[in-house]
Formats: structure tokens, C-alpha cells, sequence
């Protein structure tokens, strides 16, 4: 499997089963991150976005059946054996996780966590892995006294700088975020934004960012995957997708996101629920709650097609074109 | 709290422990049925003279609370007195006794602890056919009594199969541990059946926690993940349990000692309780008592070694 080599991740045509459900749960994702790009993925609670993230490390919940291929660095990581599996975890890619109090063991030491899947993968000594370690920590803005102490020592924000200098360990050439700020408060969440942009530049990985927020997601990303119901419903660069949504399902998005801007008002919330796992779909995974649903919306499942004029912006929706008006002016408006 | 005020408070607390203990032994013993001069004849008829004797020989016709602070002053001095039974001093017939049943209580615990954690440990990493069965086995390791247990280990490994002796210390290293072995077993299978399904459980709780998936995702070995985030994170729950089971085996080593004739302080303890030889039977007690005490402060001394997050003074938060 040969790819691009600037392509640091290529994921085609992801599909992912899981037992008891009724359709897949990806169904059919396309997504790439080039060398040091930021790509955020962004979508409701349930739309498969952590799913996706962590399908690049192959962490798939038990009994789960893939088809598809998710290319990091050109090897595929879905037909990687066990070895070769764990020089991805350990050197390709890394994940941070959202709450780096859960994900941390709190009964050893930060020195340990941070050096504990080179030395037992015997790819560094103690002293060189401490050494990277402290290196690491230094990058992160904290100190190599951090080494020694347990993770209940340390604030929520410190914590979520270990997180990250522990995806550093490897020199990855891509760093998965699954929702990395949720559980901080605001101002951490702003240092830690910052530092992983910052990170990014200066160690060249490529970034895929998972959120629920979509301002952060403009913030930081060069390219921003809008999923919904295990599809991708729209993608493009950030700033022209967040002023011109061509999706129906990122316009509404974009109209419940709180602003300060304009505080009186009430927050428009999408009516009605994302479709459950157990029901099949026909057609338009967003037809049921969609304003602007008409008959082949439920009967024909919507192609990604290029948008006119912006061929780097792909969307599915059977209606995007004579929608772009009025969906530009909704986003906008309220 | 600083290691020196724990440990003062703690041992405070065990003397107090072993006070209100050592009254307990000696009033139940004071009013149990019978009388230790009437055993001490064994049934002859004696004349007034020689019970009056007996009776004041061993202070029996003082009132309780000047034989109870007489023996107190004794025990504190490290003197159990002598015993009535076998008119050698108490300590002198621990002594002779202890080796056997130290032996055949630490051959228990090991046995306890490795095979109680690598059925646990196994069940849980295994899962499936293999922990169904190891869950089975358990069950009728727990549900067994140990005089049961005695009695169908004897009836196998030494009747049937000749392999072991049904009773007996033997004498020598070696012949000890031949002949403790069945014993061991007999005493151990119950807490085997308990530590394995309490490591079980434990550590499937810990394979819940994300930590584990996270290790996973950083390219950490398997074995690894299970033996450092997994295991290790139940070490503190199987501490905890250390106690109960050396208190357990403690108690426990009464039955199988007497099923297995082995002559240890076990048995000691079930021919001095049915002859009222009142020194022996109150010394055995305060001594268990005690050894189950230190214990559980071994135990809380360890247990912020185990986990960080216990300070020294405060149980609980393990996870």
C-alpha cells in the first residue's frame, strides 16, 4: 500500500460493524492529514468521530468488523501484525485523551508513564528514555521534578501537559486529540490549545483534532470533517466551511454554537435525535431532522460531491447547491 | 500523619486491643462449665485435703479479679504460667509445638498466595472456558469445610493412593514438610477458592478503567499492560485481604491440626479447651489475638506503600 508521501494519514472508505447494531457505525469515512496539518473532526455526542480517532490506532471496541484502509505513513494499520502494531502506538502515532486523570494510572509515577512503552519495547535504556522524558516535560512547560511524583500530585491542566509530552515520547509523525480540553477549565483549555499548536510546528506531526466545539475547531485547524450518524456530512478548509456551510446538518450546527456576540436570545438546538444504532437508514442520515427535507432526501443516500468552484470542499447533500444562500445567511444570522 | 504518630497511636490502640481481650479469654475460661481441679484428678475421688491443695495451688478459690490481675502481672512479665495438664510451663510447651504449626501455617499461606492469585489472575486475563471452570472450582473450594476437606484428602492421597501420610508431624525438615503437605492443603483450599475470585474480580474492574485501553494505545506489551496497570493497581485490595487470611488460617489451623493429628499449638489448643487446662488455652488465645493485631498493622504500614494515594492512617480510595 503506497500513498502520497506527504499523506501522513489516508483514511479510505472506513467502515466499522459493531455486534447488535443495525447499520454500520463508520460508515464509509474518507479522511486524510498531510505532514503538520491540523484537521479537526468535529460532531454531535454518538456521530463516530472518537470512533474514527481511535480506529487509527486500531483500539476498535470488542467484536467490531472493519472493511476500508487507514494508512499511517503508507502502511496500512488495519492488516499490521502485533509488532508492527506497537511500533505504530509507539513511534507513529499517539493518542491524548480527553480526561488525563482517567487515563493515567494513578498508582505509578510520571516518570514511569512517560517512559514505559520505550523501555519495554527495549527500543531505549532507562537513562536515554528518562532523559527524553525530561526533555519532553521541558517542551510542555513543566519541570523535571514532575518525573518523580504521582499523577494525584498534579493538577488536571499539569496532567494533560504530561498527556501530551507522553505522545511526544515517540517523535510520532501524528498526534490523534480525542477531545482533549473537554475536561479542563476555560483557561487551561486555551494553554493546552496553545501548546499543541505550538507542539505541532515544531516537531512536524501532523494533528487530527476530535471536538464538539466548533469554534475551537476554526481556531485551530487548517481543515475541519463535519460528521454525522458515522458519515462524513461535509469537509473543506475552516474558514470558508464555518462562512458558507453547504450542509444543512453544519449550518444548524453552527446556529446552536453559544456566542458572545450576540448573548440575548435562546440557543437554537437542533430538534430531534440522532438516528439510534438500531434503526437502518435510507437515504439522507440527516433527513429526519433536516428543514429542508424533500422525497429523495429519504429515499437516496446524498454522494460527497466537489462544491462548485471551492474543489477542495466536499459535501453530501442532495440539495447543496440551491441551499447555499440560504444556509450561509442562517449560519451567519442568528 | 508522620510515621512515628501513626505507629504510636497504632500501638496505643493494640494494647488497649489486647487488654480488653486478654479480660475477655480469661472471664470466658472463669466461666465456663467444670472445673480444672476435677480434670486434674481425671475422675479419682480425692479427699478434701487434696483438692483444698489443688485449689490452692493454682489459686482457684480467689475471686476473679485477683486471679485475673495475678495472671495479667505473669502474662506482662512474659511468664504464662504452668499447665495444669502437663505440669510444664506454658511457654516451654509452645515452644516445642510452635515449629510445626509455623510450618504448616506458612506452607498454607504460600500455597494461598500463589495459587490463589495465578487462578485469579488467570480466570480474569483468560475468560471464557477457563475462568468458568476456575469459577466452579472455586466455589467448591469456598463452600468446603476444612474438616471436610481433611477427611476426602485422606481418604485420595492416603488411603487410595498412598502418596502422603493421613496424620503425623514426622520429624526432620524434609519429613515435615512430606507429612504438612495434605494438612497445607486442607487449610489453605478455602482462602485459594477466596483470594482467587477476589483477585478475579478486582482485576476485572481494573481492565474497565481507561488507563488500561491508554496503555494499550502507547504500544505497551500486553503482558505488561496486564502485569503493570492491571495486577498491580489489585495489590491493595489483596493487602487488605492479607489479614483476614492469616487470621483465617490462624483459627482454622485448630481443625485441620486435630483432623491431621499434627502436633502443633493448634491442637494443643482443642486437648487443652476439652481438659480446662485454663493457662494454655488463655495463652494460645492471647497470642492469636496479638499475631492477628501485627498483622494488620503490617498491613497498614504497606498499604501507602502499594498505593500512593493512602497516607498512613486513612483506608479506602484504592481503586
Amino acid at each position: 500500500m503506497t500513498t502520497p508521501a506527504e499523506t501522513t494519514l489516508d483514511m479510505r472508505g472506513l467502515r466499522l460493524h459493531l455486534p447488535g447494531a443495525a447499520r454500520p457505525v463508520l460508515a464509509g469515512i474518507d479522511l486524510t492529514v498531510a505532514e503538520r496539518e491540523t484537521v479537526a473532526l468535529v460532531g454531535e455526542s454518538g456521530s463516530g468521530k472518537s470512533l474514527t480517532s481511535r480506529s487509527v490506532l486500531r483500539l476498535l471496541p470488542p467484536g467490531a468488523t472493519t472493511e476500508g484502509v487507514i494508512a499511517v505513513q503508507g502502511e496500512d494499520v488495519l492488516a499490521m501484525n502485533a509488532k508492527r502494531l506497537r511500533h505504530l502506538r509507539t513511534h507513529t502515532a499517539a493518542m491524548i485523551f480527553q480526561d488525563p486523570r482517567a487515563a493515567i494510572n494513578p498508582l505509578r509515577r510520571v516518570g514511569d508513564f512517560l517512559t514505559e512503552s520505550l523501555r519495554l519495547n527495549a527500543d531505549l535504556s532507562d537513562d536515554t528514555a528518562a532523559e527524553r522524558a525530561a526533555r519532553m516535560l521541558d517542551a510542555v512547560g513543566l519541570g523535571e521534578r514532575v518525573l518523580g511524583q504521582y499523577p494525584g500530585q498534579l493538577s488536571g491542566g499539569m496532567l494533560q501537559r504530561v498527556m501530551i509530552a507522553s505522545a511526544l515520547m515517540g517523535d510520532p509523525a501524528l498526534i490523534l486529540a480525542d477531545e482533549p480540553t473537554t475536561a479542563l477549565d476555560v483557561t487551561t483549555q486555551a494553554e493546552v490549545v496553545g501548546l499543541l499548536d505550538d507542539l505541532r510546528e515544531r516537531f512536524g506531526t501532523g494533528l487530527l483534532f476530535v471536538t464538539h466545539d466548533l469554534g475551537l475547531a476554526a481556531a485551530i485547524s487548517d481543515r475541519v470533517y463535519v460528521m454525522y450518524a458515522g458519515r462524513i456530512a461535509e469537509t473543506g478548509p475552516a474558514q470558508a466551511m464555518f462562512e458558507r456551510p453547504r450542509h444543512p446538518y453544519t449550518a444548524a450546527l453552527l446556529r446552536s454554537t453559544p456566542r458572545l456576540a450576540t448573548p440575548q436570545g435562546r440557543l437554537a438546538a437542533i430538534k430531534g435525535q440522532p438516528p439510534s444504532l438500531r434503526e437502518e437508514l435510507t437515504g439522507c442520515p440527516f433527513a429526519a431532522r433536516c428543514a429542508f427535507t424533500t422525497p429523495v432526501c429519504t429515499e437516496e443516500l446524498p454522494p460527497h460531491v466537489p462544491v462548485r468552484s471551492e474543489p477542495t470542499r466536499l459535501v453530501a447533500c442532495h440539495h447543496s447547491d440551491e441551499l447555499a444562500d440560504q444556509l450561509a445567511e442562517s449560519a451567519l444570522h442568528d | 500523619m508522620t510515621f512515628l504518630r501513626f505507629a504510636l497511636r497504632r500501638l496505643a490502640e493494640m494494647a488497649a486491643t489486647l487488654l480488653a481481650a486478654s479480660f475477655l479469654i480469661f472471664g470466658a475460661m472463669y466461666l465456663a462449665p467444670g472445673n480444672p481441679a476435677s480434670f486434674l484428678l481425671s475422675g479419682r475421688s480425692a479427699s478434701p485435703e487434696a483438692f483444698r491443695a489443688i485449689n490452692a495451688q493454682y489459686h482457684l478459690n480467689d475471686p476473679f479479679w485477683q486471679q485475673y490481675l495475678r495472671w495479667l502481672g505473669q502474662v506482662l512479665r512474659g511468664d504464662f504460667g504452668r499447665s495444669i495438664e502437663y505440669r510444664t510451663p506454658v511457654s516451654t510447651l509452645l515452644a516445642s509445638r510452635l515449629p510445626s504449626t509455623l510450618l504448616l501455617v506458612a506452607m498454607a499461606l504460600a500455597l494461598v498466595v500463589v495459587i490463589g492469585l495465578a487462578l485469579g489472575w488467570t480466570g480474569a486475563v483468560r475468560g471464557g472456558a477457563t475462568d468458568s471452570t476456575i469459577l466452579v472450582a472455586t466455589t467448591f473450594a469456598v463452600g468446603t469445610p476444612s474438616f471436610v476437606a481433611a477427611v476426602l484428602l485422606q481418604g485420595l492421597f492416603s488411603v487410595k493412593l498412598g502418596w502422603f501420610p493421613s496424620s503425623g508431624t514426622g520429624s526432620g525438615p524434609a519429613s515435615m514438610l512430606w507429612h504438612l503437605t495434605l494438612p497445607a492443603l486442607a487449610l489453605a483450599h478455602y482462602l485459594i477458592g477466596m483470594l482467587a475470585r477476589v483477585t478475579r474480580s478486582a482485576m476485572l474492574e481494573v481492565m474497565g478503567h481507561e488507563h488500561v485501553t491508554v496503555a494499550r494505545s502507547r504500544g505497551v506489551p500486553e503482558r505488561a499492560v496486564i502485569r503493570r496497570h492491571v495486577f498491580r493497581n489489585t495489590l491493595g485490595t489483596v493487602l487488605t485481604m492479607g489479614g483476614l487470611i492469616v487470621s483465617t488460617l490462624l483459627i482454622c489451623t485448630v481443625l485441620v491440626e486435630t483432623a491431621f493429628s499434627v502436633n502443633g499449638v493448634g491442637q494443643l489448643l482443642d486437648l487443652s479447651t476439652t481438659t480446662k487446662d485454663f493457662p494454655v488455652v488463655q495463652a494460645i488465645s492471647l497470642i492469636i489475638v496479638a499475631i492477628f493485631m501485627i498483622v494488620n498493622f503490617l498491613v497498614d504500614l504497606l498499604l501507602p506503600l502499594v498505593d500512593p494515594r493512602v497516607t498512613l492512617g486513612t483506608r479506602g480510595g484504592a481503586v
